[in-house]
């Protein structure tokens, strides 16, 4: 067990899977020498040199398409995408190459590639730079979505990740780069990539969230207690598919469901958590489930991000109209008290 | 040593007829049919005897006969669309006989004569335009990709597999097909930023048929398309694309280039195609018929057959033999394409994803559930 940043995580998974694997490559912008802008494959060049471990040119369609080729040719890349706003210009290879291709090849061509993307907000970076795309993938037929939450995690996903053989986008909340946890680099893999985690129990509300907002779920978690509600926090860390069994298994326990996310509500993956959990266990739900989210807006400047970022108080907000107590979203949500 | 950047438009042939302006380009064989010697381009196709060119003329004669016995095909319901070829024959025999088979092609959707020549069974070459699948080959067994509709993409995809043939150390290559409008596509603009900053091992083959649907070239470029290579630091060559011999020299020039470490090359192949865009096109609205006409005495098969016949070659058994396989193969096509079993509902399902996924096994025992429903239906 040794304790390691978030970023160093992610950076001894990438470590292990290129050891592990010669046909495994890194590109990105500025991944070499510079080691990516956020250091995540800091000294990986200097180990695994240029052929593996690729600087390339300034074009994000460049760089998938030439991942598509080169995982043509048997090689299994990891791409990094240097800031969620910057992945549109690849949008159109992600979704009619990299997540068709095994389909329409009739699995004859497998593309097994890692897309890594640092995403959210709480940075106060500028315009571009604090994004929360998710449900563009998640809505993609073909493509795996993963958003990790914690440094083991982030250390033992990225390897399910590269070894999946579906393309798989690979979410990391930037802002939580620096948190330092225990990662047991030999220890095997507790769950599969596709699973969720109940990473904290309770019997009155199920709370869902994935990758930055975890940690805030089990502090709103802890600060319920407080308050005599029980909190059940659910890590969701496969979006798609989202582990519906295990996030069921908890509604049907707690009979309320709230999720919370950074990206906006509308379309976005508390959406489709709502929706589908209440077609699958409507007859246990006592109170229609709540989305605690970022607005429907393009993400704000800076000094404005705090209003849009879910937070504790937020999140609890949630929580209170899930239990009939006061709460902002009454007259809003079917069945919410009046605050 | 990378050889210096250059551009290869020389101004010997300024084969200018009608009223198009034609840029000049390299060019063996007139469209007379008269063999005309290149001091830097000959060597290249020092080899092709008679024998050769016969087998080239058979190519050219076989893939026009898919293409009409597919158009015919479309016509009678059994495909849903298809996309001619007719006019591009050389351009796409020139450059896919110059290949091995240990090289890769990244076709666009066009190069159905490519793809045929690569070894992909006729009625596979059927199979994504009867609507049975995405696409239709498996890619390995020809070294061909699918084919690819998104316009450009496959430009990128080519330069990341050079990318990895130079990791693996092999003198294989490969080559890219794409047309004129997809020149103006970013994709491929950075496909050969790509390929120049890594200097790999590709060759952009540009079908310049002149048209976009209903865009002609002068909206995709106010210059000739393979001057935009040299920018990139990419040697370009701009080939008479009717001429089977030019684009063959051409080809095996920019390939062995691939081949001994010197980087990419592009070739634009001044071609035309003769029929609409796919039959679903009406090109009668957009262009004139005497462009048409122009065009049609530069004919790829013809050239040869004039070539063949001065040298003795184009004889009446020689005629019919090339007859003979051309409807061989147009046979098997039309049998291949009204025996393919229509996909079933599994198929809908299947290879999405390479892994189990929960949410579309839900989805297909539902819809699987649903279609039990109407079990024994049809016996009442």
């Amino acid at each position: 067990m040794t304790s390691m940043t978030f970023g160093r995580a992610i950076n001894a998974g990438l470590r292990r899977a290129m050891e592990q694997d010669p046909r495994v490559l890194i590109m990105g912008e500025d991944v070499g020498k510079l080691g990516g802008v956020f250091r995540i494959t800091d000294g990986l060049q200097k180990d695994f040199g240029p052929l593996r471990v690729v600087d390339t040119p300034l074009a994000e369609s460049g760089i998938m398409g030439t991942a598509v080729g080169l995982a043509f040719r048997g090689y299994r890349p990891v791409v990094e995408i240097q800031f969620d706003g910057f992945i549109y210009p690849a949008f159109d290879q992600i979704v009619s190459q990299v997540a068709k291709m095994h389909y329409r090849t009739r699995g004859k061509v497998k593309l097994p590639l890692t897309i890594r993307v640092p995403f959210g907000g709480g940075i106060g970076s500028p315009e571009h730079h604090s994004e929360s795309p998710e449900a563009y993938f998640t809505h993609t037929s073909g493509l795996r979505v993963i958003s990790v939450s914690n440094p083991q995690d982030a250390y033992t996903m990225i390897q399910q990740a590269i070894a999946s053989d579906d393309p798989v986008l690979y979410f990391e909340p930037k802002r939580r780069y620096h948190v330092k946890g225990d990662v047991d680099e030999a220890a095997a893999p507790q769950l599969p990539m596709g699973s969720a985690r109940v990473v904290s129990e309770g019997s009155d509300v199920t709370l869902v969230a994935y990758g930055p907002l975890v940690p805030t779920a089990r502090d709103a978690a802890v600060a319920a207690s407080d308050e005599g509600v029980s909190v059940e926090v659910i890590d969701l860390r496969s979006l798609a598919p989202v582990d519906f069994a295990t996030v069921e298994a908890s509604v049907r326990k707690t009979g309320r469901l709230v999720i919370t996310h950074e990206a906006a509500q509308s379309g976005g993956v508390g959406a489709e958590i709502a929706a589908s959990i209440t077609e699958r266990c409507f007859d246990y739900l006592e109170h229609a489930p709540v989305r605690v989210t970022g607005f429907d807006i393009p993400y704000p400047p800076a000094r404005l991000e705090s209003h849009h970022l879910p937070d504790l108080d937020r999140i609890l907000d949630g929580v209170d109209c899930v239990m009939g107590r006061p709460s902002s979203l009454a007259g809003l949500v079917s069945g919410s008290a009046v605050g | 040593m990378r050889i210096p950047v250059s551009l290869h438009i020389p101004v010997r042939h300024p084969e200018n007829s009608g009223s198009s302006p034609i840029d000049p380009y390299v060019q063996l064989v007139t469209p007379d049919g008269v063999r005309v010697p290149d001091p830097l381009y000959d060597r290249w196709v020092e080899d092709i005897d008679g024998a050769r060119l016969q087998e080239l003329y058979i190519d050219m004669a076989v893939i026009r006969r898919i293409d009409t016995e597919a158009t015919a095909l479309q016509r009678q319901g059994e495909l849903g669309l298809w996309p001619p070829l007719l006019g591009q024959e050389a351009a796409q025999i020139g450059s896919v006989r110059s290949l091995r088979s240990s090289d890769f092609v990244f076709p666009s959707y066009r190069e159905n004569g490519v793809a045929y020549c690569r070894g992909v069974a006729v009625g596979e070459l059927m199979r994504t335009w009867r609507g049975n699948a995405g696409a239709g080959w498996d890619p390995y067994t020809v070294n061909v990709a699918p084919t690819q509709v998104i316009i450009g993409a496959q430009a990128l995809h080519a330069a990341g597999y050079a990318m990895g043939i130079t990791r693996d150390g092999t003198d294989d290559a490969v080559i890219s097909y794409f047309g004129d409008g997809a020149t103006s596509q970013g994709d491929v603009s950075e496909a050969m930023v790509f390929a120049a900053s890594f200097n790999s091992p590709v060759v952009f083959f540009c079908s310049n048929n002149q048209w976009a649907i209903s865009e002609p070239v002068t909206l995709q470029a106010q210059v000739p398309i393979a001057n935009r290579a040299p920018g990139f630091g990419i040697p370009s060559i701009r080939v008479d694309g009717n001429d089977v011999l030019a684009v063959m020299a051409a080809t095996r020039e920019a390939l062995d280039r691939a081949r001994s470490g010197n980087g990419p090359t592009f070739i634009e192949a001044v071609t035309y195609r003769m029929g609409p865009h796919t039959t679903a096109d009406d090109p009668t609205r957009y262009r004139d018929s005497a462009e048409l006409e122009r065009w049609r005495v530069k004919d790829p098969l013809s050239r040869l057959q004039a070539l063949l016949d001065a040298m003795g070659l184009f004889t009446e058994e020689f005629a019919a033999e090339s007859s003979r396989r051309a409807d061989a193969v147009a046979a098997e096509l039309r049998e291949a394409c009204l025996g393919m079993p229509d996909p079933g509902p599994a198929d809908v399902f299947a290879h999405v994803y390479s892994e189990p996924n929960s949410w579309l096994d839900r989805q297909q025992e539902q819809y699987s559930r649903y279609l039990s429903g109407f079990a024994g239906e049809e016996n009442r």
